[in-house]
């Protein structure tokens, strides 16, 4: 396929204030145009975008791709292309893989893998510390260089205050990005779920909102005095939402994200000892869930993220504190975004503002552009054809969602990222 | 629950009194009734489940809950086979569904399962054949129904009606099966008022939200009260982040005669067992008058063929009840 035409398709750029009906025409790696004349666009295949939206291609915070490592769940390939399937055109790996991505080794064989396959664009975050752990530094200024878009602590606490210090330190004089999930590593360790009336009914062992809010004040405090530039992920509780709108009240410039369960269920949806919700940050209450909603809906939450963790089945077949936490989520993340827009929890522009546009920003990415010479990051979609998130429909190797079985908007026909373009079979 | 109720309201499996209606509680323990001289009688056996085969399925150790099962399975002559899968195949890496799939190849009719994990019993009556029960005998911290409706049963046979009674419940609720369970049936019998005493630390956050009232005082909990449930504290529990000493738990929540007295005077003890003496409770109060306890074991056995009955069918005959 060399030049495509999308005729008449309702672009939705609000970053550009485009919001019209208009032709595009592109190639891979390469945008000829808005509106080209008949004669530019001769020759090109057509695709009828009318009655479908064309947006910027959306962004995903956190999505485990499980390799290294866990290749039985999923692999580079397989997740990054059920990520461009879904109109999602870059994802962030976080650093805990198995081994985790403390090397340049690790970085170069994911970057590597990344550019074999023919998906959405893979971003590395590099960890903070060497293995996670709580002992020593990891070489950030290697990984780095070897491409990681930032480093972080995703899915693992710091409990050691001096080495957060030290690391957040050391990434401010390099400039680097650090992206933190507020964790106590005591407070709540083996939790399984949000320490509430659920847990409390079901015997469930707890996960306090103190895990969160104490490591989530500590950090900022640290990123208030080292002048790290940092984006706090997954924030699941109310309070933290509360913590984070002071912080960024008092002029610290920090973003943060919720993943996309968060902002729908709540912890009855672990009811009855339901594995697909044994989530990490777990589910909580409908009051924290409905402050995350709003915190999404003003700006406080800067962006969503799918926090796409896919499992064999195997691994959740188990009873419920055995099963392993997370969910798959590339593949639900387009709906349940423009299932906010239709409950009117979210414009459309404040949906592709969260889960477009503000994690370009976080990440340092440029935002898509139209002009002719500009790299191809965009989607085309039916925002009005709708279908069911089951084992069919799904494209990622893990089918565990919470959301399995729900009636979804939205159908992606084509998406496109740089040189790397794939189109709905019609 | 509707996992383990069949459309005609029996029980297809016991996981959970949550969600159970009085009538069947009440049911269930009227048939207790009508077996506890059987039970009593260890020559004596009802040929209601003959044919039947039981598969005590634990996967944590217990001898005593594991025996009151295959004592109660063997009374109403079923075949019972008893398998320790903790020291069997699933530490050998087989998974909880292959081991379900290789015993149902054996053609059970109940699995008799307990297990580490809170809802486990729920996971396996999800996943087994049809046709084939599953009895909860204890699921982590979740539920241990027939703990809950033998102790239910045993203050029956004290104290009549539930209405007027106060029933505390001390120790280590937080991570107490029995404690769930029972605060549950003896809600939905309509004891008068529910109480927990303990330490925070050994008490869920969000208990009072249950209906039960909360004292942290072991003498104010203990007052008036008209029967009081001792929990067995866990070993790895008596020392470090949840309490400073055995010696300490024992002065500030040990059952004691002194503690005793300030209850009601015909108040009766209990405890599910194994007790710690010196610990939750002084050896005076555990072989005093008002203690239950040793009653709550051969109750046990009565409880437990009525349930097994009920969910296999069997119709129990009605029989003068024992004094």
């Amino acid at each position: 396929m060399s030049r495509v035409l999308i005729r008449g398709a309702l672009v939705r750029f609000p970053h550009l204030s485009i919001d019209r009906v208009a032709d595009v025409l592109f190639e891979p790696g390469r945008v000829l145009g808005l509106d080209p004349g008949p004669a530019q666009a001769r020759g090109a295949e057509i695709i009828d975008g009318r009655g479908r939206w064309l947006i910027p291609g959306l962004v995903d915070l956190a999505t485990r791709l499980r390799e290294p490592g866990a290749t039985h769940k999923g692999d580079i390939r397989s997740e990054a292309t059920a990520a461009l399937l879904n109109g999602i055109t870059h994802v962030v790996l976080p650093p805990d893989t198995r081994p985790v991505v403390d090397s340049t080794a690790v970085v170069e064989l994911i970057l590597r893998r990344a550019r074999e396959g023919r998906g959405a664009t893979v971003h590395v975050i590099g960890a903070l510390t060497c293995g996670l752990g709580e002992d020593s530094l990891a070489e950030l200024g290697a990984l780095r260089a070897a491409g990681c878009i930032a480093v972080g602590n995703i899915g693992r606490a710091i409990g050691n205050s001096n080495l957060l210090r030290r690391a957040l330190q050391y990434a401010a004089s390099l400039d680097l990005p650090v992206h933190l999930q507020a964790l106590d590593p005591w407070i709540g360790a083996g939790g399984v779920a949000h320490e509430g009336r659920v847990a409390a009914l079901q015997g469930l062992a707890g996960i306090p909102e103190t895990t969160e809010t104490l490591a989530l004040t500590r950090d900022l405090m640290l990123v208030e005095e080292t002048g790290v530039r940092a984006h706090f992920a997954r924030l699941s509780c109310a309070r933290s939402v509360a913590i984070l709108a002071d912080a960024k009240a008092r002029g610290l410039k920090v973003t943060a994200d919720v993943a996309m369960p968060n902002v729908y269920l709540n912890e009855h949806d672990v009811l009855p000892f339901r594995s697909a919700a044994h989530l990490m940050p777990p589910l909580r209450t409908v009051a924290d869930r409905d402050a995350l909603q709003a915190g999404l809906s003003s700006g406080v939450i800067d962006a969503l993220c799918s926090d796409h963790q896919p499992h064999d089945a195997d691994a959740k077949l188990k009873p419920f504190p055995s099963a392993e936490p997370g969910a798959s989520g590339v593949d639900s993340f387009l709906g349940l975004g423009l299932k906010l827009v239709g409950e009117r929890l979210l414009s459309v522009e404040s949906w592709l503002e969260r889960c477009a546009l503000a994690p370009r920003r976080i990440l340092g990415l440029p935002a898509p552009q139209l002009e002719p010479g500009a790299v191809p990051d965009f989607a085309l979609l039916d925002a009005a054809a709708d279908r069911t998130l089951d084992a069919s429909t799904m494209v990622s190797r893990g089918k565990n969602t919470p959301f399995y079985g729900w009636r979804l908007p939205g159908r992606v026909d084509l998406a496109t990222v740089a040189d790397r373009l794939w189109v709905r079979e019609s | 629950m509707t996992l383990q109720l069949a459309p005609d309201g029996r029980l297809k499996h016991l996981l959970t009194i949550d969600g159970l209606p009085r009538k069947l509680i009440e049911d269930l323990l009227d048939a207790s009734d009508s077996l506890r001289s059987v039970a009593l009688r260890g020559n004596k056996k009802l040929p209601l489940l003959r044919g039947r085969t039981i598969i005590n399925l634990f996967f944590e150790a217990s001898t005593r809950t594991r025996t009151t099962f295959e004592l109660a399975a063997e009374r109403l002559s079923a075949d019972v086979v008893n398998l320790d899968v903790a020291s069997s195949s699933t530490s050998k890496g087989e998974s909880l569904l292959d081991t379900l799939a290789t015993l149902e190849a054996m053609h059970c009719d109940m699995f008799v399962v307990r297990h580490p994990d809170s809802g486990a019993a729920h996971f396996i009556a999800e996943h087994v054949a049809p046709g084939v029960a599953v009895l909860n005998a204890g699921d982590g911290r979740h539920a241990h129904p027939t703990q809950a409706l033998l102790d239910a049963y045993t203050i029956r046979r004290h104290k009549q009606r539930f209405e007027d009674l106060t029933i505390a419940v001390v120790g280590d609720v937080l991570h107490s099966r029995v404690a769930r369970s029972e605060l549950r049936a003896f809600g939905i019998l309509g004891a008068g008022e529910l109480r927990v005493i303990g330490p925070r630390t050994l008490l869920p956050p969000s208990i009072e939200e249950l209906g039960v009232r909360v004292y942290t005082d072991m003498d104010a909990g203990v007052a008036n009260a008209d029967v009081i449930i001792m929990l067995r504290l866990q070993r790895e529990r008596m020392r470090g982040v949840f309490l400073p000493s055995e010696s300490e738990y024992f002065r500030r929540y040990g059952l004691t005669p002194e503690r005793l007295a300030l209850a009601r005077p015909d108040c009766i003890v209990m405890h599910p067992g194994p007790m710690n003496r010196g610990i939750e409770i002084a050896s005076e109060v555990a072989d005093g008058p008002q203690s239950v306890i040793l009653e709550q074991v051969s109750n046990g056995l009565a409880v437990r063929m009525a349930v097994m009955s009920h969910i296999l069918g069997a119709q129990v005959p009605q029989m003068e009840a024992s004094a």
